[in-house]
């Protein structure tokens, strides 16, 4: 019971912390990387959550932050929605998203329904291209509301909301990890006929969590055209996002719910230093070859790291 | 018409894949990267005046050998290991495809490039159609490459080991055959084949460095469609893919062509898994 409560004592400290950050005169230019690094955390954990406990390969990710953008622009540009009924309809449409990619499952395996949520990426944007109300190939502008009261800038608002979120990301894959449903996951990973023969419902805890993932997904996407003030398809949809959500929580170490959390930490902060000082092109390169880095020489990432040296001393 | 040349052309960029995905089982995510990096090795190998499909068969020993490196690699750190091979690969092949787009990015920056010959820029009239030479030339080369592969894989020892090593890799080993020399000399053989595929790419179109990732849909989509490891098949696939791709070109306009590809794909992967010419 203790440690069940000093997750939740952290979860708040965390929190109230990011709030007082707001409130403070910090730089400006720490709560706009911030947002960045935080959203990284809701997609690294949201990934883990299907890709890590279960086994499949999303590289979907873009797709459910494009689609929960797109929701968001969609909500705003006709009856001026406010912020977070925007988020909740993003959550909403990428949890449904995230069910058909479920549905997906039922037939697919390995690199079929990886190569498929590629594929759902490429038809979002595709659609989204070609919609002219939500703003085609060229994005649409959009007007940020003012800010609600106590802070001071509209960036500071949302960088404790992403907060909120990636604190709620985490207590949900926590409590995946720790209940019935990651005790059947994790057998579903092994072997799915397995599983399936012992009793455990595979069908439905894979829709399940992929509706979850997928509405977490979204949800991280929604802050971003207020965030930008512009969102266009070919950023919205980027595989960047795929990539570095994947390598995030592969960096990490996947088996445990702290290790996308610290991996897209460590990897986002990395982002954002390379972005400002080098290039963003680099960031890129840096994500990829670390990914390929520890995918070979540390399987189970820094977590796996952490336990083999506590083991040998 | 225009259909069943880029259907060829789409046959013959996605074989290399037909061979490391679809015989060998390896999640070859990073194939369109390769072949683009061919693209623009042909490139850098046109701009000293070497014509590009020669730059195409030029770069085919030394991407063989990338590719022996890479299959060696992927084994040892991978398949060795056995279990969980699955997710970890697929990331490792990503990864791969990314630090190419990036590296070419940063060699080439983000402009297109393309190469300069007698013969693109050309077109051929029958009658009332035009067809641009490049199409021809691409078209050519696909037929060339599909046959000669589909003959190596049934006439030749080698060919027929590849095969069977699809088959059942136990029962190669009980012959007293290394199935891991094999798979890998396949691999060398499917990269090659790339090489000459992104030579070929560059001639029909410009390239640049983020191209694989349209590809990635075309390519699968055809092995897919095709049935794995079915050589005959992927021309059919890529005919298949072609001929739908200009008609939804015709009918509702460019912006909706990208979308072909990985469609068909999706509906192939809901209702026949297996393709069209499957095991």
């Amino acid at each position: 019971m203790k440690r069940y409560a000093s997750f939740w004592v952290g979860a708040v400290v965390v929190i109230a912390l990011s709030w007082l950050m707001a409130l403070s005169g910090m730089n400006e230019y720490f709560f706009f990387a911030g947002f960045v690094v935080l959203q990284f955390v809701i997609l690294a954990t949201a990934w883990n959550i299907l890709g890590g406990y279960a086994g499949y390969v999303n590289f979907g990710t873009a797709a459910f932050v494009g689609v929960g953008a797109y929701t968001a622009v969609l909500l705003f540009k006709s009856v001026q929605a406010p912020l977070l009924l925007q988020l909740l309809a993003a959550a909403a449409v990428g949890g449904l998203l995230g069910l058909a990619t479920g549905l997906l499952t039922l037939r697919l395996r390995g690199i079929f329904f990886a190569i498929a949520t590629v594929a759902i990426i490429v038809i979002m944007e595709t659609v989204i291209v070609n919609w002219r109300y939500v703003g085609g190939a060229t994005g649409v502008q959009l007007m940020r509301p003012p800010v609600a009261e106590p802070f001071s800038t509209y960036t500071r608002m949302l960088f404790v909301l992403m907060t909120v979120l990636a604190v709620l990301a985490v207590s949900i894959a926590r409590y995946v990890q720790v209940s019935w449903i990651g005790r059947g996951l994790r057998a579903l990973r092994d072997s799915e006929e397995a599983a399936e023969c012992c009793g455990v419902p595979t069908l439905k805890l894979k829709l399940l969590i992929c509706t979850v993932s997928g509405a977490l997904m979204g949800a991280a996407g929604a802050p971003l055209p207020m965030y930008l003030s512009f969102v266009e398809p070919a950023s919205s949809f980027s595989l960047n996002y795929s990539v570095s959500a994947l390598a995030m929580a592969m960096i990490g170490g996947t088996t445990h719910w702290i290790g996308p959390v610290i991996g897209a930490l460590l990897l986002g902060s990395i982002q954002q230093a390379v972005t400002v000082t080098i290039s963003s092109e680099i960031n890129v390169l840096v994500v990829g070859v670390l990914l390929v880095l520890f995918v070979v020489a540390a399987p189970d990432g820094m977590i796996g790291l952490w336990r083999r040296f506590m083991g040998r001393r | 018409m225009f259909g069943v040349l880029l259907g060829c052309f789409y046959a013959a960029v996605s074989i290399g894949l037909s061979v490391s995905f679809g015989l060998l089982d390896v999640p070859h995510v990073a194939h369109p990267a390769v072949m683009v990096l061919g693209s623009y090795c042909t490139y850098l190998l046109a701009q000293h005046g070497v014509d590009p499909i020669a730059a195409g068969v030029v770069l085919m020993p030394p991407f063989f050998l990338l590719g022996i490196l890479l299959y060696r690699f992927y084994y040892e750190t991978f398949e060795k290991r056995g279990s969980d091979a699955g997710v970890r690969g697929l990331a490792f092949f990503f990864g791969i495809a990314f630090i190419i787009e990036v590296g070419l990015t940063l060699c080439f920056g983000v402009d297109q490039r393309m190469v300069e010959a007698a013969y693109i820029g050309r077109s051929l009239s029958i009658g009332d159609f035009r067809v641009p030479m490049r199409m021809l030339v691409a078209f050519g080369v696909a037929l060339c490459l599909t046959a000669g592969l589909t003959l190596y894989l049934s006439k030749t020892f080698t060919g027929r080991a590849i095969k069977a090593v699809a088959q059942d890799e136990a029962a190669l080993r009980l012959m007293g055959a290394n199935p891991v020399r094999i798979k890998q000399w396949a691999f060398g053989i499917a990269t090659a084949v790339s090489a000459l595929a992104g030579a070929m790419l560059i001639i029909v179109a410009p390239v640049e460095p983020s191209l694989d990732r349209v590809y990635i849909g075309r390519t699968f989509c055809v092995v897919v469609l095709a049935g794995l490891g079915s050589m005959t098949g992927t021309l059919a696939a890529g005919l298949i893919l072609g001929i739908t791709e200009s008609i939804v070109l015709m009918l509702f306009g460019a912006s909706w062509a990208p979308a072909v590809a990985f469609g068909l794909l999706l509906i192939v992967l809901g209702i026949r898994p297996q393709g069209l010419f499957g095991r």
